[in-house]
This record gives C-alpha cells, structure tokens and sequence, in this order.
C-alpha cells in the first residue's frame, strides 16, 4: 500500500531508501564499491526466476520509464514477443541530451554497475541476448567509466557467457552517439545505432515488433533500467510503498539555473516542487519571491508559473493536470533577474538547430518559431503576431512523425500562457520608445 | 482476393470493405476520397515525411499520416473534418514559408503538385515575414536541371536513385532547415535511368534541362507512343508544339515500363530536328534527288518489273511494318527479306531464338540471372532495373562476358561460354527453382554463331530455363 499523501509530503526519503547511493561519486565507482552497495549481490538468484516472473515484478513496481514519456516500464517489457526464435536486443538510451539534464551522467559515472546489472536483468527478462547502450558521444569521461566497469563485469563473469553463473548468455555494447540531440528519440537512436542517419521512423511497426536490425528490440532509459536490480532485490512493494500512486519510487532530479546550489539529487516521486528546489538546491538566487518560472522536466516541458510552483508536485500526473509534465526531471529555475523570453528564445534556437528535417512541419516551422522568438525578445511582436507565433506552434504539434515538433511547440506555449500581459508590454514600451 | 482478407472500414461514416493489407491511403483511394500528399509515391518506399495526408482516426489522440498507417478492422476514418482541414493548412504553410514565388518562370508551372494543392489546401495569402531561405543550386549533369531553392524534402529522389535506379547517389545533408537534397560531390547522377526524378519531382526543384524555358504544359499536343529505341518498348507520350517534338515522358504500363523510361528515350527527340528523312529521293547520277511519292511510287513499280529485289529492315522499324514488308515482297517469289544489320545468328523457324521468351514482370522473380555476352544497363536499363529488383528479392546474377560495372554485384564466370559448365554455376541451377537466362548479340554478332545458339538451347532445355509451360 502507497501511503497516503499527506505523509509522504512530510518525509523526505531516507538514505537507505536511494537506490543510487554512490550518485555523487564520493564512493568507489566499480565492483569493489558497488558490491558495497549491494550489486550483484543476488544476481544469480534472481535469475532463476521465471521471466514472466520478473516482468510481473517490475509491472507490480508501477515503474514509469524515466526517459520522458512515463510509460510503464513492466508493459514495455510485457510488448516483446516470446519466443520467436530471432534475436532479440534490449537498447539502453544513455543519450541524455535534453538540456538541463544529467542524471543518467551521474549513474553512469559514479554507478555503473546498477546499470549493467539492469541490463543483465532486462535482457533476461526479454530474452535479448544482446544489449547496446547507445551512449552520447559528448560524454567521454562517462564512456570511459562505462567501458571499465563492462570489462570488470566480464572479468568476473558476471556478464559474458554464463552470466553471474546462471546459464544465460548475455553480451552488452556500448556505442557512442555522434552529438545529435534526435538520436534521443528511440527509433532515430536505432537508425544511428545501425549506421544510418538519425531520423525516426514511422510508427507502426513499433520497435518491439520490428526494432533493431528489424528484430524485436526494447527501448529503455538509463534510469529505468538502473533502478530495476534494487526492485526486484527489494521488492515491488518497497518501491511502491514511496511515492503516490502510478508515480511510485525514487527519482533522479536535476536541478540547474538561477538556484544557489545547483545539484543532482535522487529524491522520492512526488516531492513538492518548493521542498525540493529549498531543501536540495539552497532555494532561488534572491529568495522565493524572485522566482520567475520554473521548467520542471528539461526543456521541451512548458514552464510553470510561480503560483503554481508553489504547491505543484514533482511527479507524472501532477505535473500533467498543471499543464506541463515530469519529462526527464530537469527542473530549470529562471528568476526575475533574467529575461524568460531570452531563455525561451535560446530553446527555440536548439530546436532549430536540433530538428532532422525529416519532416515539414517541424523542419519549417522551428526555423520560423525561432524568428519570431528573436522578435519577441526585441520586443518587436504585436498581438497579431503573438497570436500567429501561438497558432504555428500549434499547426507544428502532434503533425509530426516524433515528438521533436511537440517538444519544440511546448516551450513557446508556456510562454505565451503564462507570461502573455508581459510580452503585449514589452511591444508597447519599445513603441512608446521608438 | 480471399474473402478473409477483407475486413469492414468507415470512410466518412461509410461502411466500405477492403483488403486489409493496404495503407488508410489506399483505402481513402478505394473509396473515391481525394488525399493530398507529396511524399507517397506508388512505386517508391513510403517516407511519411510531407505530411500531407493527415487524417483523423477515431480514438487516435493526434492526426495520422494515412501513407504510412496501416488498416483495422474496424476502423473509423474522417477525412473532411475541420481538424483534418486545419492541419492540412497548417502543413501547407509551412511547405510554402520557404518555397520561393517564381511560378511564373519555373518549368514545373501547371503540372506542379505543389501549385495544385495550394490552391485546394492552402490559406490565400502568406502569414510568413521573416526572409525566406535560399539553397545553392546542384550540379546534377547535363540531363538534370536544380533549383534547390524550390526543393520541399520529400526525398522521392533520393528514394527513386536509391531503390529503383539502383545507384545511392542522392541523400539528404544536413538537418533541420539545412538540409539539402545532393549528390554528395557535385556529380552527375550516373545512373541510365536519372531523368525519372524529373517527373517524380513534385515541385520545379528537379526539371528537365533541355526543355528549360521551351515551353509550357498546356500549349503542347499529347500524343500516345510507343519507343522504338531499345526492344523494351517503353510507353511514352510525345509532347509538341506544332512542327516539333519537344519532350517525350513516360505513360504507365506495369506490364513493361512501370513509370519509368530511360534518358536515351527521353531526350533523344532532338535528333528528329536533323537529316529527317520526310520525303522520298531517288538517285540520280550519284546524288539524290528529292521527288513527290507519286513518282516515287511510280518508278518503284517500274524497277520492280523483272528485277529480283532485296529489301533491308532497318533496326527501328516496328514489327507490324516488318511483317507488311515481307508480305509485300512475297509477290515477288523469293523471301528476299532481312532485317539483321549485324548478321546476327538465328535459329530458322525457331520463334524462341529471337525473341526475350520470359514476360517483363516476371523477371524479378527469378532467383537465379545468367547474363550472357550484354551489358542490360547500356542495352536496355528499363530491364537492368527488372534485375536490380530480382536482385534485391535475393536472386543470384551471374555474368559470362566482358566484366560489366552494374549496379548489383554479379559472379563473374569469364569470357568464354564454356564457362557455363563450371561448378558455382552448376551449383546454383540446381537449387533454383526459377532460373533466367539472357544472352545478348555479343556471343551472336556472327552467322556461324548458329551453332553457339542451338548449344544455349540444349544448355537451357536440359538445365529447365526454358519449360514448355514457360514458354508463351
């Protein structure tokens, strides 16, 4: 049972209830230090379970994928078909480029073996014998830390042929992405992972049906699957018992902009905005009153206004009854002594930069979105044009073949409904001033 | 078509029944529901990339590309809706933001998609202030006309040279608003078949370079042909203004020429401007005199009195005018007939050994080629394209001859027909079930080459290429 709210509100997760416990690396990074930790320390036996079992367990945890969407990571898993006879492959999406963003950074860094024992667990789970992480080719420190820790792991035959003693074959890659925000976007990612441009494919047939070299391929986030050794090592229930409802267990959140401690920080799912920035992040650079908006779940989430930062809290549906989402966790604060269309104008600019131009609406229209934000910063936007820049982000959303568009749409349309007055007022001073 | 194959669909909230393997395009298609779309080609893969085609399925939270979606049962398809129109427009504008408003001297004006549907689909004026973008111009050859500018990245080029061409010479760089479609380095396309992205081109990016500036598609006359420049026999259209020919494009047939023609069809109309011959001559002390027909005919038919004639075929004349030549000259007793130019060898009364046997369409289905003493790529590219597809249906394609640079990867068995006998060969024929043979003049250049032939022929009846069923 989930306690209920009010409790949870009240109590900050416990340190022995951080699944990432070496987060801030002040730890041995590798097997000494993570077997300390409590990595493979079990592996063997739960593979002996079943794997519908482990699917089950991960399904009963309400696991959310961490990568964005929020699906469910056990309904995921439960899409791969059995026994086919092809080869299956488990992809873990390590390239984290959603700007304010460094969570996965820190596991890989400083925790990697949770995340190759998830990726052992996982595949068994799919039957994939074959795993790729799919890591951000800016990230080279972490590649290195990743490749260590992959070739201790073979060492100690805990992955390899006989991984961990079980009987199951098990091989994990890594490869490194070559600095393209859209290979973050599933297929796109298994497009570059096979050799060929990064752009995403046409869904349907999903990747469970038709991945990875046309085989049946999962799709995960490093977070998600680096949590799963320690719920099925814990149980279900203990990950359930944190958090609300359907927004169960830890998360990793980043918090970065105009706070005075700017951290990465594994907290309980569900914790208040305000508690998390004042208790983790030293509060906003001029106090809470100098707060300005805050855009709660990297940069393709709309911003929150202040009031409703004040009672919001920090996980999937609430976010998304307040009109923005969870997204990767990559709470950004902005306060008054900044510009928001700035900060907005410099979004725009990275979806420009980022879309693939694969498909019209958002290869066009983020070009054209960004040329108007650069007006609006200049104070040159009428309210006709506001009007028009509100109704071409909204010819751009849910037109397009991946969610690039939609994420390149909703940064301008927190804008525009939350700070509307504001911007009319800057056109007008700059009139009164020509 | 089996009857569980079908499966019951709403179009507009009309019950319709139909295939379900086929796309929510190809179902609006069915029934009668007009989609716009610039991506989606019948014989190129589906991208999905215009988004053009959006429609509303019920129950789906956002619009859907409908080239791309496949059907349910039971589904519920709107096509007219607000939401669909909306998003149509908004898909319209932003192809328009960035094409440039030459209309008036683009070669692609009044057959352009793109012009079509913007005035079906678009708004009536540009809500757009900002500058447009501008792209270099590519070298593409002396046959390809770019105006990159005008490009709207619906990537049927890239998709033509790729999966029907055969030649990946054509891709997208960069991304985002930069992307251009290229040719990588500035080269010409080198593929037989290049002048077919002028067609497939939906907006006037890709145009032809010869007929730049000649002229504009509803002053020309329409005339239905059939090519005469290789022995595929390509449907074409002639196009011309009054005395000349001024372009010549493809027609659909899929039982021959698919949509596709090659350059050689397409642009070689400009030798009709010169040395026609349109009138009869008659030689007169060593030079030629031209004369009306009626002398012509005339003194024809006094020569033709007590004299033994010989008549020459030429390569290009169609069979129908060959077979009224030879019944012409049988009054005159003896079949003086030839229409070999390059004493090529034949089998008499052995219809089989002059002609192709095997229909066009059924050469993607054989899993095993021989090509023999040709080289289809230069002789005949629309059927080079036929083996590229048996090709990427997994087919093993031999070579015997000179070394040929196709655009799939053949065993090489020598240049000697002996080769015929060797072990890799021998292997392969016995696991084929649909073996193919093609042997050009070039083992046959020579009528003492008859005995080559009747050899082929044992080869071919023993080893089951040819069959008494597959012989038409």
């Amino acid at each position: 049972m989930a306690p209920k709210r009010e409790e949870r509100v009240l109590k900050m997760l416990s340190d022995q209830d951080k699944i990432f416990q070496n987060l801030h690396g002040f730890e041995d990074a590798f097997l000494e230090g993570a077997k300390k930790r409590g990595s493979w320390s079990n592996t063997k036996e739960i593979l002996s379970k079943s794997q519908n079992d482990v699917i089950e367990l991960v399904k009963s945890s309400q696991l959310r994928g961490r990568g964005g969407a929020g699906f469910s990571t056990g309904l995921k898993w439960s899409f791969m078909p059995k026994d086919t006879g092809k080869q299956h492959y488990l992809v873990v999406n390590a390239d984290e480029s959603e700007p304010g963003t460094c969570k996965d950074r820190e596991i890989i860094r400083n925790d990697p073996h949770t995340l190759i024992e998830g990726c052992l667990i996982a595949s068994y789970a799919i039957q994939a014998t074959k795993c790729y992480i799919y890591i951000r080719g800016e990230y080279h420190h972490e590649y290195v830390q990743l490749e260590k820790a992959i070739a201790e792991a073979y060492d100690n035959k805990l992955i390899g042929k006989n991984a961990c003693g079980s009987g199951y074959d098990f091989d994990l890659y890594v490869h490194r992405g070559a600095g393209a925000y859209i290979c973050g976007e599933e297929t796109a990612l298994l497009e570059s992972l096979e050799g060929k441009k990064g752009q995403p494919r046409l869904k349907p047939p999903f990747p469970a049906g038709a991945g990875l070299y046309g085989m049946p391929t999962t799709i995960n986030n490093v977070e998600s699957i680096a949590v799963v050794p320690t719920i099925l090592r814990r149980g279900s229930d203990w990950f359930k018992s944190i958090g609300a409802e359907n927004n169960t267990g830890t998360k990793v959140f980043c918090i970065s902009g105009n706070v005075n401690n700017p951290c990465t920080v594994e907290e309980a799912m569900g914790i208040p905005l305000k508690e998390l920035i004042e208790k983790h992040a030293g509060g906003v650079e001029g106090g809470w009153k100098n707060l300005k908006a805050i855009i709660p779940g990297g940069s393709s989430t709309p911003m929150l206004s202040k009031e409703v930062c004040e009672t919001v809290l920090m996980n999937f549906d609430d976010l998304r009854n307040n009109g923005s989402g969870l997204g990767t966790a990559g709470v950004i604060v902005v306060n008054k002594n900044h510009d928001i269309t700035q900060v907005i104008e410099r979004f725009a600019h990275f979806y420009k930069h980022e879309s693939c131009g694969q498909c019209t609406p958002c290869r066009e229209g983020t070009g054209w979105m960004f040329r108007m934000m650069q007006k609006l910063v200049r104070g040159e936007i009428s309210p006709e044009q506001l009007e028009l820049l509100e109704n071409v982000t909204k010819q751009i959303e849910g037109h397009t073949i991946c969610a690039l568009g939609d994420a390149a749409a909703w940064p301008i349309q927190g804008l525009i409904k939350n700070f509307k007055p504001e911007l009319l007022k800057k056109y007008n001073q700059k009139r009164k001033a020509s | 078509m089996s009857k569980d194959s079908l499966i019951n669909i709403k179009i507009n909230n009309k019950e319709i029944q139909v295939d379900k393997n086929l796309t929510v395009m190809q179902a609006c298609e069915i029934a009668g529901e007009e989609i716009p779309r610039f991506c989606y080609h019948d014989k190129l893969s589906i991208a999905g990339n215009c988004r053009m085609c959006l429609v509303e399925i019920e129950k789906a939270p956002k619009l859907v590309s409908s080239c791309t979606m496949p059907l349910m049962d039971g589904m519920s398809i709107i096509t007219n809706s607000d939401k669909v129109k909306a998003g149509r427009k908004g898909v319209m504008e932003f192809l328009l933001i960035n094409h440039p408003l030459d209309c008036p001297i683009c070669d692609q004006g009044g057959e352009c998609d793109l012009q079509d549907q913007a005035m079906y689909y678009g708004f009536d004026k540009s809500r757009y202030q900002e500058n447009k973008r501008a792209v270099d111009n590519k070298n593409m050859g002396p046959l390809v006309n770019t105006i990159m500018t005008r490009c709207i990245h619906c990537t049927r080029c890239v998709r033509f040279a790729t999966e029907v061409a055969g030649v990946p010479e054509l891709g997208m760089l960069g991304r985002g608003e930069n992307a251009e479609i290229t040719t990588y380095l500035e080269q010409s396309i080198t593929s037989e078949l290049s002048g077919n992205v002028i067609d497939l081109c939906p907006v006037g990016a890709l145009t032809s370079k010869p007929y730049q500036f000649k002229a504009r598609p509803w002053e020309l006359k329409r005339t239905d042909s059939i090519d005469i420049f290789d022995a595929v026999g390509s449907n074409i259209r002639i196009d011309s203004r009054a005395q000349e020919i001024l372009r010549v494009t493809p027609r659909a047939n899929d039982l021959i020429n698919e949509e596709w023609i090659t350059d050689k069809v397409r642009f070689n109309y400009d030798g009709y401007y010169q040395q026609r011959i349109d009138q009869p001559y008659i030689r007169k002390n060593g030079t030629l005199d031209p004369v009306t027909w009626s002398d012509a005919i005339k003194s024809l038919k006094q020569k033709l009195k007590n004299s033994k004639p010989l008549s020459l075929i030429g390569d290009q004349v169609d069979i129908e005018t060959g077979y009224a030549i030879k019944k012409f000259m049988k009054n005159f007793g003896d079949n003086n007939v030839e229409c070999r130019t390059d004493n090529q060898a034949i089998i008499q009364n052995n219809v089989e050994s002059i002609r192709f046997n095997t229909p066009l369409t059924e050469i993607e289905n054989a899993d095993l080629i021989i090509i023999g003493g040709t080289n289809p790529r230069i002789e005949a590219p629309i059927i080079n394209h036929k083996i590229f597809k048996a090709y990427n249906n997994f087919a093993e394609i031999f070579n015997i001859g000179e070394n040929l640079d196709l655009n799939y990867p053949t065993h090489q068995l020598g240049e000697d027909l002996s080769n015929l006998n060797s072990e890799d060969l021998q292997k392969a024929l016995k696991k084929s079930k649909n073996p193919l043979m093609i042997i050009g003049s070039g083992f046959l250049s020579n009528i003492q080459d008859v005995k080559t032939l009747k050899a082929l022929f044992e080869f071919s009846y023993k080893n089951k290429i040819i069959t008494e069923e597959k012989i038409i």
